[in-house]
């Protein structure tokens, strides 16, 4: 049945090969020799990806709606000839956000399915549980779906894993900054997942404004009463509060305050800010109690992406256009969004390692080029021989209404002693197609 | 009614069966009808299990050694599920306690696992599982005490509040253990030997997979090997006297919380052990690692198999490994996207529970006893009514 | 002062909420001798049918009625359909029977529904009372959770103490050859049994929906809070399960608000307490102490 999906598939591309025209941005580099099976994983007219999400359970909201962005792209690029000719087949399987379950499920990926890479895999705990598989099976580990340091920081002892979004601690000095700047006077109160997600986040804001900070309560991921920490952070005086938390916190947090008729400035990380769904999450409470969405209005929060809610942005346009013409059921949402960017990066890689890619090679391709690459990722790569962390920058903006809008550009600063910078460059066009067109650095 | 001498008194067959089951279930994994080779096998007990325990290691290698490196990893997951399984079927068959805490025992021995194994010079790897064990009979014993005076629901309730307190300890003590995230495990490699060893058995090369497999699986021999002659010595007989004859035990001079304690430390050691082969498969422990699914997991698989059997153990631990990827490829083989053959395995399993309580209440092993002897009381019958 | 307020207030609706699911265990075990573990996912499916009602323009109560109803059936045909099968045999076998339609009828909501996050609404505000300066931890929909659970319990009491029924239902659990004996349709009873337990666990599931959000396990840890009330109450009483329920949620919220880092230890409280009580009082605070030993 899969032999026979295969042949079709095949035999439909050397058709449209035969076709002359080269129409697809998809095939450029593939102008000499001939597609081999060049690594486990590669065939000549497919690559088998990898990727573990939560697709159940309770980190399932959400979160489950990444691979759904990214299979969409994927089909997209696999219409227009995939990657020098070879389609990309991607698997996504289901860990339950339960480590346990991700070995299984990579272990499965890799020995099982033999894909060549495993890409944007979800969450600290569960990935943690396969960095040293991975590494040691010599698999890449390809743009992690979280901002942990772990991804990137130490690329001697994991060579083949690739962090990709903003980590915690720098998002937590651009903050620091913005508020020192333009907050100076605040009283800040931390509202913190308590995890390595709000320990970085803690770590990096802290650089800036640690005389500013009156309080910092936690709380645990699965205890839905947050009504004693918000509580306390109340008490403290607080008047300014910075929430290092997942989206349905920012919901209960919000709820919770309303409760207690307490009134702070709110600025969520970008992990907890999405503004659509935590709207969505509050309409149903509108009637007549809390005025729609309204409850986020003013807040501040972070972006490395753009988002549904800029519809005159290009890339949201060409991501609108693939979900409407390759995606499944509902809307197009700020993680399908993060999945087809992921996806985007993906295929920059793919292109980069050369028309019959290695896994070795691959690695190879984002130590040379990753820093140059461009795309819906608003700051660039830092991805070197030495450093293998994702995109180093964000923007500041403001929720009005369901909207966005900015109050600071995008900055640029690092892990450790590294100052905040402006950035200089310009956004980046949309491709063709929306598939971007890399030169292979590998020889 | 409140605590489980029902199981054996109101179904005496489902009863008797399960407590017979052991002799024959030690390691013979892959031997379902050792039943009937019963006569074949040497009279002394312990010469018997040995026999199963050889028979098993060879059944290990063959199977090892003939299937995929995903089944072999596949199979190193049984060998933890089911090590714990075993020690919870003795609580819960064979001294009738029941415990929906048993995950946060094998916390107790992944997270010890993990502490030893972040040493700068860790001790060697059976020591660091001797601890493991050490250290969860401690708290096993310690829980035992406080469960030997609860009964049904009571115990029930306070397994369950372990299951979600303990693991929640490693959040507050993040320095120490590593918090949400936990503490990775970097498995030591093989030694050469075994090295050696795959090669001259089949020519397959050793991968660390294949020798995690095997490290499961020998802890999985051992240990019932050393528990199938427990249930079968006067320990054994203790047990079923104090779940089965409550008054007549305690007229006999039994200390029935004695004995209750004693058997919760046994199965602690088990999930302990448990514990530590988990940490080394998963190459982590970590709080969301140890949830009460994998508690009610492992009271899943002692039931479906067959309560107070080994072999049950085992084949339930089989069910809970095998059966979700398999319900989730076949839902993606419908065309089901993704997402919703995730969602169909957790359905199906459910599903299969039910189905299997109502259909086979004696778990799998338990009904094929109960057909047999049922067959052979016929067969008897037939007999002497012939003659 | 404020802040001892506004934990204690949080402390005391929580506990109200798993006295609510803890009342559910109480009938469920007085009728049948079963700790059902499905209550929660039945729960959970009524609420995800009033949810689907409320969008589709119904009003909160008439959602609220349906919703309960069908808790009624579901409860009712489960007994028939499945544990029916099961009563009588093992306990354990029951106990995974339970396990199973847990697990089946979560995953089945999810299939049905989505396993997104989603707001549930609440006919009554989410605005904390006013007093004096401030505004405390007290909102119109707590004091709805409050008057509805202390109703659900009273209600219970009177059935379980005055009428027939209550008592066909008791003697039924207790000895069913006996009740058989004195002409109570037994399995007519276990079945009244259950679907009035599946009522007053959706009627718990759909309190603590209203102003929060739902997913398909969203009732999870109130299985364990509300299990832990009800074992610290005594399992019979339903005087019990509230007062459990109360001194759980006090002691979670102070734990959480006054504990450094205290929001991680919550469920390790929950086990000290358990255990302390347990130790002291095997059969829970309100052991009728003769039950126990059956």
């Amino acid at each position: 049945m899969t032999v026979l999906a295969a042949a079709t598939a095949a035999s439909t591309l050397a058709a449209c090969g035969g076709g002359g025209d080269d129409g697809g941005g998809g095939t450029s580099s593939g102008d000499s020799g001939s597609n081999e099976a060049s690594d486990i994983g590669i065939t000549e007219t497919s690559i088998k990806l990898g990727a573990h999400f939560p697709l159940t359970g309770v980190a399932a909201p959400g979160y489950s709606e990444i691979p759904t962005g990214a299979q969409a792209y994927f089909d997209c690029l696999n219409e227009q000839g995939g990657v020098n000719g070879r389609e990309i087949e991607y698997i996504y399987r289901d860990d339950a956000y339960n480590p346990t379950n991700t070995s299984q499920v990579v272990q499965q990926l890799v020995l099982e399915d033999e894909v060549f890479a495993i890409v944007g895999g979800l969450g600290t705990p569960t990935h943690s549980a396969v960095l040293d598989f991975l590494n040691s099976e010599g698999v890449p580990d390809l743009f992690v779906s979280s901002g942990s340091l772990l991804w990137g920081d130490d690329p001697e002892t994991n060579p083949y894993t690739f962090g990709w979004q903003t980590d915690y601690t720098s998002e937590g000095k651009i903050i620091g900054d913005y508020i020192a700047e333009n907050f100076p006077d605040a009283q800040v109160g931390l509202f913190l997942q308590d995890d390595d997600f709000g320990e970085d986040g803690e770590a990096g804001i802290r650089e800036y404004i640690d005389d500013q900070i009156v309080a910092a309560e936690r709380y645990t991921p699965g205890n839905t009463n947050v009504g004693p920490q918000i509580a306390a952070l109340q008490a403290a005086g607080a008047d300014f509060v910075v929430g290092f938390n997942v989206p349905s916190y920012t919901a209960l947090s919000q709820l919770t305050a309303l409760q207690l008729g307490y009134d702070p400035q709110w600025f969520y990380s970008n992990v907890g800010s999405d503004p659509t769904l935590v709207g969505n999450l509050l309409n149903n409470f509108s009637e007549g109690q809390v005025s729609d969405a309204s409850l986020l209005d003013g807040a501040l929060t972070t972006d490395y992406l753009p988002t549904v809610d800029e519809p005159d942005n290009p890339w949201v346009q060409e991501f609108q256009r693939i979900w409407d013409e390759c995606g499944g059921e509902g809307e197009l949402t700020n993680y399908r969004i993060y999945g087809m960017s992921q996806a985007y990066t993906t295929v920059q890689a793919l292109q980069a390692a050369g028309q019959n890619p290695t896994r070795d090679g691959l690695v190879e391709a984002i130590e040379t080029a990753g820093s140059e690459w461009e795309g819906p990722v608003l700051a660039p790569f830092r991805y070197s021989e030495d450093s293998h962390m994702g995109t180093a920058g964000m923007s500041i903006s403001r929720v009005t209404g369901t909207t966005t809008e900015e109050v600071a550009p995008v900055q640029l600063t690092d892990i450790g002693d590294a100052e905040i910078e402006a950035y200089d460059g310009e956004p980046a066009e949309v491709p063709e197609n929306g598939i971007p067109d890399e030169e292979s650095v590998v020889d | 009614m409140s605590d489980l001498r029902s199981t054996a008194t109101d179904t005496p067959a489902a009863g008797k069966a399960s407590s017979d089951a052991p002799t024959e279930a030690t390691a013979g994994a892959d031997e379902p009808t050792a039943t009937r080779r019963r006569t074949l096998l040497p009279s002394s007990t312990l010469l018997r299990h040995l026999l199963l325990l050889a028979l098993g290691a060879v059944a290990t290698v063959v199977i090892l050694e003939s299937t995929d490196p995903f089944t072999n990893s596949q199979l190193a997951t049984l060998s933890y599920y089911a090590i714990a399984a075993g020690g919870l079927t003795v609580l819960t068959g064979m001294n009738g306690q029941i415990s929906l805490g048993h995950g946060a025992l094998m916390a107790v021995g992944a997270y010890t696992t993990a502490l030893f194994l972040s040493a700068e010079e860790p001790l060697p790897l059976p020591l660091i599982l001797l601890a493991a064990i050490l250290v969860a009979t401690a708290v096993g014993a310690l829980v035992g005490v406080a469960a030997a005076r609860l009964h049904g629901p009571y115990l029930a309730g306070a397994t369950l509040a372990l299951a979600v307190g303990l693991p929640g300890l490693a959040i507050y003590f993040h320095d120490w253990l590593g918090g949400e995230q936990g503490l990775r495990v970097r498995a030591p490699r093989a030694p050469e030997a075994f090295d050696s060893f795959i090669s001259a058995v089949s020519g397959n090369s050793a991968s660390n997979t294949k020798w995690l497999a095997y490290l499961g699986a020998i802890c999985l021999l051992i240990t019932y090997f050393l528990l199938a002659n427990l249930v079968r010595s006067r320990i054994g007989r203790t047990w079923r006297a104090v779940r089965d004859q409550e008054v007549a035990a305690e007229l006999a001079g039994i200390n029935l919380g004695a004995w209750r304690v004693l058997a919760f430390t046994v199965s602690a050691a088990a999930a302990g052990l448990a514990g530590g082969v988990l940490a080394l498969v998963v190459r982590l422990a970590a709080p969301s690692g140890f949830t009460l699914v994998l508690s009610l997991s492992l009271l899943t698989a002692i039931v479906i198999g067959g309560l107070g059997s080994l072999l049950g153990a085992l084949l339930g631990s089989a069910l809970l490994v095998f059966l979700p990827p398999f319900v989730t490829d076949l839902g993606s083989g419908w065309g089901l996207d993704n997402t919703e053959a995730a969602q169909l395995a957790p359905f199906v399993y459910g599903v299969v529970l039910i189905v299997a309580m109502i259909f086979a209440p004696a778990g799998f092993v338990g009904s094929i006893r109960m057909r047999w002897l049922t067959r052979q009381a016929t067969r008897s019958a037939a007999r002497s009514s012939r003659g | 002062m404020q802040q001892f307020v506004n934990v204690t207030l949080t402390g005391l609706t929580e506990g109200m909420v798993y006295a609510a699911f803890a009342l559910a265990l109480v009938l469920i075990w007085r009728s049948t001798r079963i700790v059902n573990f499905a209550q929660g996912s039945m729960a959970a499916a009524t609420a995800f049918i009033a949810l689907a009602l409320i969008q589709s323009g119904w009003s909160y109560w008439a959602a609220l009625v349906v919703a309960l109803v069908s808790g009624f059936v579901l409860g009712a045909v489960i007994e028939r359909v499945v544990v029916r099968r099961v009563e009588g045999g093992p306990e354990l076998n029951a106990v995974i029977v339970t396990l199973g339609l847990f697990v089946a009828i979560q995953a089945g909501i999810a299939i049905v529904f989505g396993s997104s996050f989603q707001s549930f609404p609440t006919p009554f505000g989410l605005q904390g009372f006013q007093v004096g300066d401030n505004r405390i931890a007290f909102t119109p929909t707590s004091l709805y959770v409050i008057v509805a659970v202390l109703i659900t319990m009273g209600l219970l009491v009177a059935l379980f103490r005055f009428t027939r029924v209550g008592l066909a239902m008791r003697a039924s659990a207790f000895g069913q050859e006996v009740a058989r004996l004195l002409g109570v349709r037994v399995g007519r009873m276990l079945t009244l049994g259950w679907g009035l337990a599946a009522v007053v666990g959706s009627l718990a599931g759909l309190l603590i929906a209203g102003g929060e959000f739902i997913y398909p396990a969203y009732m999870d840890s109130l299985i364990v809070f509300g299990f832990v009330a009800a074992v610290l109450g005594g399992l019979d009483s339903p005087i019990g399960a509230v007062v459990g329920g109360l001194i759980l949620g006090l002691a979670l919220s102070y734990v959480s608000g006054y504990v450094p880092r205290g929001s991680a230890l919550v469920n390790v409280s929950a086990l000290v307490i358990l255990m302390v009580v347990l130790l002291v009082r095997p059969g829970g605070l309100f052991a009728s102490s003769t039950a126990r030993r059956a």
